[in-house]
């Protein structure tokens, strides 16, 4: 029976190998580094949303105020210009801070922690339509995921559901109760609000449940009824608004929640659906097929949803109950790395410096990072659903998705390290005692040290985990 | 090597060699084979869920006010073109005009894939592709595979699914090349022999990299090599530049004009649940601009031959929701252009939008299934057997009447 190996805990459950960085020795370590303080973050930092909001968006607004009211005049003209430098600036740093992700994976003594952060922050997905909080991603993720991700699901689903990214992503801060004061004022003006179901349609069939949970549409349009109240101003960030409530109770699967002009009922349905039977199964199954593979042993299912069952959705358990089972553990390395991961570990089996990631212009990080990874198929932080980036291998192994792999595998790796390593030693560095025959003797046989780098970077030993 | 060896059977091969790096490589010369057929079939998927109550507004309806009467009240009074005095176009697809008047673009009404109820884009989607009843019957590949199965002649080139993101729809045994523009791959000779080594044990992977290497055509025009950061970023940079949509439909439009005979591809940003004015005309002018691409790089002779089918996973809501969208629905519209097609017409079973017309309250009534339209358009392209597109294509489906789509 297969069990723990600190080479697998960081290729499988990690951000991969590392020359500078030691690996876990046991599955206390790597659960330990769960709950250790942040450090990484401290070291690559990214700004929380609220700082983006604040520092950005309000100032973004009040230079559109500036102009709308001083169109055509010097002060506009300043105005106009001053705009677009913040928007320029928020467009740079959300480069700069894909150049911060990458940095963490490759100096964190905590792999997996980097690795939740993007799972989490991909079953949440969430993005902006409008603007600069089109680039708040990150900043949603280091707010909304990365403090919540060890305690329980109910905390980090009402964490990400009521952010106000989700809130503006799937047009829940405009969705008002049809017989809310709010529609009512705008009757009177002769305009109309109402529902708008996306959220809830989205928290049901992607977030808990799962699409085949046990869910109708009269629960899509109830949920979507309770949801009314939450939403976002750029001034004060997230805000209930009572007159948008609609007023009555409403059933979600057979229950019913109060009539009350606050966010309890909210709580309280999110709550419930946290810790329904088939999210267990939904985010045990989830987990399972983004860390060991496709097709996941279902006695590892069972094993990870049980205990979310028993714990109420207690996600160090969770995580607990994936690394203790043996099916976690098999040796055969099936999963295809996201681009992310292929290249952030590639550039921790590197071990790139500082610079160049946090010096380049952004039209060096899009040449050198952005653009490739759209190339594999992961166009950064701009998936083209709520639902994410697909688990299923075979999403991946395209040939155009392989030809940005092995075309970034042989070009970037020198650009990010000017030092490469000799490729014999990279071998191991990259694969430790992972490295195949075929891959030692071609990183020996190529005509460059490039070709060689991108030959045992591009190969299925390095590309799987 | 014959050039009629198809892919498949000769990546098996290269792939069962053994492994002496002489005799592993990445890629020996294959050739593509002339095509078996002469007509053009594009299949774009648009994901998201059109709105076709907006997109072809039955302004005829005595019920279509009612249910948009606010920022989505349509018909000519409010900017759409009319098509036949009971429809009326979108203005956002206004560059279409030209194809309408001269036959070349044709609507479907109140159509639907068997998918009901719970409204998931990610079902509706995969339902759509599969081109089966129901989702859980286990069928892995796609129904435009499973035409390609049953044609014969079929080659490495046939048919292409292009874009960065899959398409299900091609996927299943029958050879597919998946492609997208500026995805040329050029090794090294001693590069490529070497991959094809480290590649040897990984079937898939080295399937699809063989395939890379297959269609790329060398176009960038340089080995990868020491050199080869400064390469990488030019040609990023070229990636980087110009709209994808117009990328997808030209380089679409170059292989049909070659031996291509299938091209499929997808658009996304149809999910208009708030401010669907504004982000529903965005959607339809790229749509537009990716039908005119197409047009306008195939060029006479092969237009002429040439049959667009355009499909969404579901409609959406007859009623505009409380933001200006609407939300998750039915039934919808299908869409068709080129010359091959018998354009200028809505073909429906119009289902009316009274209230008890409408599915459950809520959507417009889908009448007839879009596989069935989708069908009539490949026996006419192909000439397949309406029983073998009932059977091996789209298991179970009644195809019923000859709806008349192409010429």
């Amino acid at each position: 029976m297969a069990g723990f190996n600190s080479e697998l805990a960081d290729i499988r459950f990690g951000c991969g190998l590392s020359p500078v960085i030691g690996r876990p020795e046991s599955i206390d370590v790597m659960l330990d580094g769960l709950t250790a303080p942040d450090d990484i973050a401290a070291a690559f930092p990214i700004e929380t949303f609220d700082t983006f909001r604040r520092t950005r968006m309000i100032a973004i607004n009040e230079q559109r105020k500036i102009l709308r009211d001083n169109r055509g005049s010097d002060i506009g003209e300043a105005a106009r210009k001053q705009r677009n430098v913040l928007n320029r600036i928020a467009r740079e740093d959300k480069g700069a801070w894909l150049g911060q992700t990458l940095l963490r994976r490759s100096y964190t003594q905590h792999g997996m922690f980097e690795r939740l952060a993007f799972f989490w922050g991909d079953h949440f997905s969430a993005q902006g339509k409008q603007g600069a909080v089109r680039r708040a991603t990150s900043p949603y993720i280091e707010e909304a995921i990365r403090p919540h991700m060890t305690g329980s699901f109910a905390d980090l689903l009402k964490s990400a559901v009521m952010h106000p990214l989700m809130l503006t992503y799937l047009d829940q801060h405009r969705s008002a109760g049809p017989n809310s004061a709010f529609a009512a004022r705008l009757a009177a003006k002769g305009k109309t609000a109402g529902l708008n179901e996306n959220l809830a349609r989205e928290v049901l069939e992607l977030h808990t449940l799962g699409v085949s949970g046990p869910y109708t549409q009269a629960d899509v349009t109830q949920l979507a009824e309770l949801f009314t109240g939450l939403t976002f101003q750029v001034q004060v960030g997230f805000k209930f608004r009572k007159d948008m409530v609609e007023p009555g109770s409403e059933t979600v699967l057979g229950k019913t929640y109060g009539d009350k002009m606050n966010r309890d009922p909210i709580l309280a349905v999110l709550d419930d659906l946290a810790t329904h039977p088939a999210t267990a199964r939904h985010i045990a199954w989830k987990l399972a097929m983004h860390f060991v593979s496709d097709t996941p042993d279902p006695g590892l299912i069972d094993h990870m949803a049980q205990t979310f069952v028993k714990t109420d959705g207690a996600l160090m358990a969770v995580y607990t109950a994936m690394l203790e089972h043996p099916a976690a553990w098999q040796t055969e390395r099936m999963n295809m790395k996201f681009p992310v991961d292929f290249v952030g570990s590639a550039c921790r089996a590197l071990a790139v410096p500082d610079e160049p990631l946090q010096s380049f212009t952004e039209n060096e990080m899009k040449n050198a990072i952005s653009i490739p990874m759209a190339m594999m198929g992961q166009n950064w932080q701009l998936p083209i659903g709520p639902d994410g980036w697909p688990e299923e291998d075979d999403e991946w192994i395209t040939p155009q998705g392989l030809s940005g792999r092995v075309r970034w595998a042989m070009a970037v790796p020198q650009i990010l390290q000017p030092q490469l390593p000799d490729p014999r030693d990279f071998v191991t560095t990259a694969l430790g005692s992972y490295a195949p025959d075929a891959v030692i003797f071609a990183a020996s046989a190529a005509e460059s040290k490039t070709e060689a780098i991108g030959l045992v970077l591009a190969s299925p030993a390095f590309q799987r985990r | 090597m014959s050039n009629t060896l198809s892919r498949r059977a000769f990546l098996t091969r290269t792939g069962i060699i053994g492994c002496s790096l002489a005799a592993s490589p990445l890629m020996t010369p294959v050739s593509f084979a002339s095509a078996p057929w002469d007509t053009r079939l594009v299949v774009i998927i648009l994901r998201g869920g059109l709105d076709g109550l907006d997109a072809v507004q039955p302004y005829g309806d005595p019920g279509y006010s009612a249910l948009r009467p606010r920022s989505l009240a349509g018909g000519p009074q409010n900017g759409a073109l009319d098509l036949d005095g009971y429809f009326a176009l979108h203005p956002g697809m206004a560059g279409l005009m030209p194809l309408w008047q001269q036959g070349e673009l044709g609507f479907v009404h109140a159509v639907s894939t068997p998918y009901r109820d719970k409204r998931s884009h990610f079902d509706g989607q995969d339902l759509l592709e599969a081109g089966t009843e129901r989702l859980s019957d286990g069928t892995r590949d796609g129904w435009l595979n499973r035409m390609l199965q049953v044609v014969p002649g079929v080659q490495a080139d046939t048919a292409y699914a292009i874009g960065r993101g899959d398409m299900q729809l091609l996927k299943g045994p029958a050879p597919v090349a998946n492609w997208s523009p500026e995805a040329d791959l050029t090794l090294s000779p001693q590069a490529e022999r070497l991959m094809g080594l480290v590649m040897q044990d990984d079937p898939e992977m080295h399937a699809a990299l063989a395939e890379a290497q297959l269609l790329s055509d060398g176009s960038s025009g340089m080995a990868m090599s020491d050199d080869g950061g400064e390469m990488m970023m030019a040609q990023m940079q070229k990636a980087g530049k110009g709209a994808s949509h117009r990328k997808i439909a030209r380089f679409a439009a170059q292989r049909l004009r070659q031996d291509a005979r299938v091209a499929a591809f997808s658009l996304n940003g149809w999910d208009t649940h708030q401010a669907q004015g504004r982000n529903l005309t965005r959607a339809l002018e790229r749509l537009s601009d990716t039908i005119l691409t197409l047009k306008d790089t195939l060029k006479g002779p092969v237009w002429k031959k040439t049959a667009v089918v355009v499909m969404t996973e579901f409609g959406r809501t007859a009623r505009e929701n409380g933001t200006q969208g609407t939300d998750h629905g039915t039934g919808g519209l299908m869409i068709t252009a080129g010359g091959a097609v018998r354009g200028g017409r809505v073909v429906t079973d119009w289902p009316g939008l009274g209230t008890a017309a409408l599915y459950e309250d809520r959507d417009l009534m889908p009448t007839r299934d879009v596989r069935a339209h989708a069908a009539w358009v490949m026996r006419g392209l192909t000439g397949l057997d309406k029983s073998v597109l009932e059977t091996a294509v789209f298991p179970g489906l009644t195809m019923g009447d000859d709806p008349g789509l192409l010429l």
